[in-house]
């Protein structure tokens, strides 16, 4: 299947264009966070105090990778599990972060955050570190070193492979894909 | 009586960490496989290409298959007749997974409390479990679990009454609640009998059995093959973008258990089932 190549920064009017299903090519800067990170960054803002990176049209990488060994950029750094951010991903939508990337359910609370805001919501193949680590060009930690693996990281990748799992107006792949398969396979 | 130095565990379980975290078992792969040749949708068969492509670079190039490179489960199966010299057995074994972890490049997942959190630094403490076998051998096994699938794991007191059907719904309904969460394709370890913490240590030793394997009991063997056709007619499939392949395994573990109970744990894993095993 074709996969459609998509630049960031993610705008509204870039996100718009995306629909569930579809199969992209990934290029340009992310930011990683998962649980400590989200927590940190959150506190922050609701004490009216700036975040380590701008979010405007951002896009986040739930991830916490292996070291890098030496020589490489990166380690093993497949998606986590994005359900746990999501008492987080409605504030950072916000605050103009538009695109996630992770695996696994999403709340209502956050699809009706997305459909506001033009949020994207991508899925990498969990437990594919390997591979995803090679789309990875640079890696640069941003901010709360003492999180270790859960430190806030500015990434560069190219090319990263992603399936648009819940769109911005809240088409859901999950759903889809699933009552598709079931269709077809009816008894 | 045959003596065996704590520091012989301490390099075996070091070794045992790194290579279970970049070498998937070859029966785990060879199911992978199995499953690509039967699925026919796009989405699927592309996940299941990148998956395969994943757990061949991580063998070639030696680097973690996943980034959650889990929390070091430990087995020991002792021999009674085997004495253990030079230190301390526990802090043996957590000595081998410190050395692991560091010189692997892997991710240390662990915090020092589940309340109040503060990771450990090292990805100690292993989690521990022994057991007294006949023999003067000792066998152990590593097997890293990752959390993403340990979430969706579930256990539940059954009535008696409940019956087959009972654990049938029952494992249906946890693959179900799981969804895309655990990174499916998923293997799927259940726990039959017991006491509570019993049964759920069932489920995870069946996560450590070969997949080409099954329960040395007809009637289970029969439920398996059932139970694992049923769940790949759940549609969920490779990431739960819908397909054929949710479950690439399924193994039961039983024992007896009271006569007031039926417990039955799920203990689910990805399709990243690490374990090595040696033997001293």
């Amino acid at each position: 299947m074709e996969r459609r190549k998509i630049t960031l920064p993610l705008t509204r009017e870039l996100a718009r264009t995306l629909h569930a299903g579809d199969q992209v090519l990934l290029t340009g800067t992310i930011y990683t966070s998962r649980d400590a990170g989200h927590k940190r960054m959150c506190e922050a803002l609701a004490k009216g105090e700036k975040i380590p990176f701008d979010p405007t049209d951002a896009t986040i990488y739930y991830v916490g990778p292996t070291p890098a060994k030496p020589g490489e950029v990166i380690g093993s750094a497949g998606p986590t599990t994005s359900g746990r951010m999501d008492a987080y991903a409605p504030t950072m939508m916000s605050v103009g972060a538009r695109g996630m990337i992770g695996k696994g359910a999403r709340l209502p609370e956050v699809v009706e955050a997305m459909k506001k805001y033009d949020g994207v919501y991508f899925g990498a193949i969990g437990g594919a570190g390997a591979l995803l680590a090679k789309c990875i060009k640079k890696a640069e930690l941003i901010a709360y070193e003492d999180l270790g693996a859960e430190a806030l990281r500015k990434l560069y990748v190219e090319d990263m492979p992603l399936v648009v799992i819940i769109d911005s107006e809240g088409n859901n792949l999950y759903e889809e894909g699933r009552a598709e398969y079931l269709k077809d396979h009816a008894e | 009586m045959r003596e065996i130095e704590v520091n012989r565990l301490t390099e075996v379980i070091e070794k045992l960490c790194i290579e279970a975290n970049e070498h998937l078992p070859e029966d785990v792969k060879d199911a992978i496989k199995t499953c690509r040749a039967c699925e026919d949708g796009e989405i699927a068969k592309g996940v299941l290409d990148n998956i395969i492509e994943n757990f061949d670079i991580a063998d070639s190039e030696n680097v973690p298959i996943c980034q959650d490179t889990g929390m070091a489960c430990v087995f020991l199966e002792i021999g009674q007749d085997v004495h253990f010299t030079g230190g301390d057995l526990n802090d043996a074994i957590n000595e081998g997974v410190r050395r692991g972890y560091d010189k692997g490049y892997l991710r240390k997942s662990v915090v020092k409390d589940p309340v109040r959190r503060g990771n450990t630094g090292d990805n100690t403490p292993a989690m521990i479990y022994t057991e007294i076998v006949p023999g003067d051998q000792v066998k152990i096994t590593v097997g890293p679990k990752g959390f993403g699938s340990e979430n969706m794991s579930q256990i539940r007191m059954f009535k008696p009454s409940a019956g087959l059907q009972g654990i049938k719904d029952f494992i249906l309904e946890a693959v179900e609640t799981a969804g895309p969460n655990p990174c499916p394709p998923m293997v799927v370890g259940v726990g039959i009998g017991g006491t509570f913490d019993k049964c759920a240590l069932l489920a995870k030793k069946a996560l450590m059995r070969p997949l080409n394997t099954e329960n040395p009991d007809p009637y289970y063997a029969d439920l398996e093959k059932e139970m694992l056709e049923k769940i790949n007619k759940l549609g969920i499939g490779p990431q739960g973008f819908g397909g054929k392949t949710t479950a690439i395994g399924l193994n039961i573990e039983t024992m007896p258990t009271h006569i007031a109970g039926m417990p039955c744990a799920v203990n689910i894993n990805c399709h990243v089932t690490r374990h090595k095993t040696e033997v001293l």
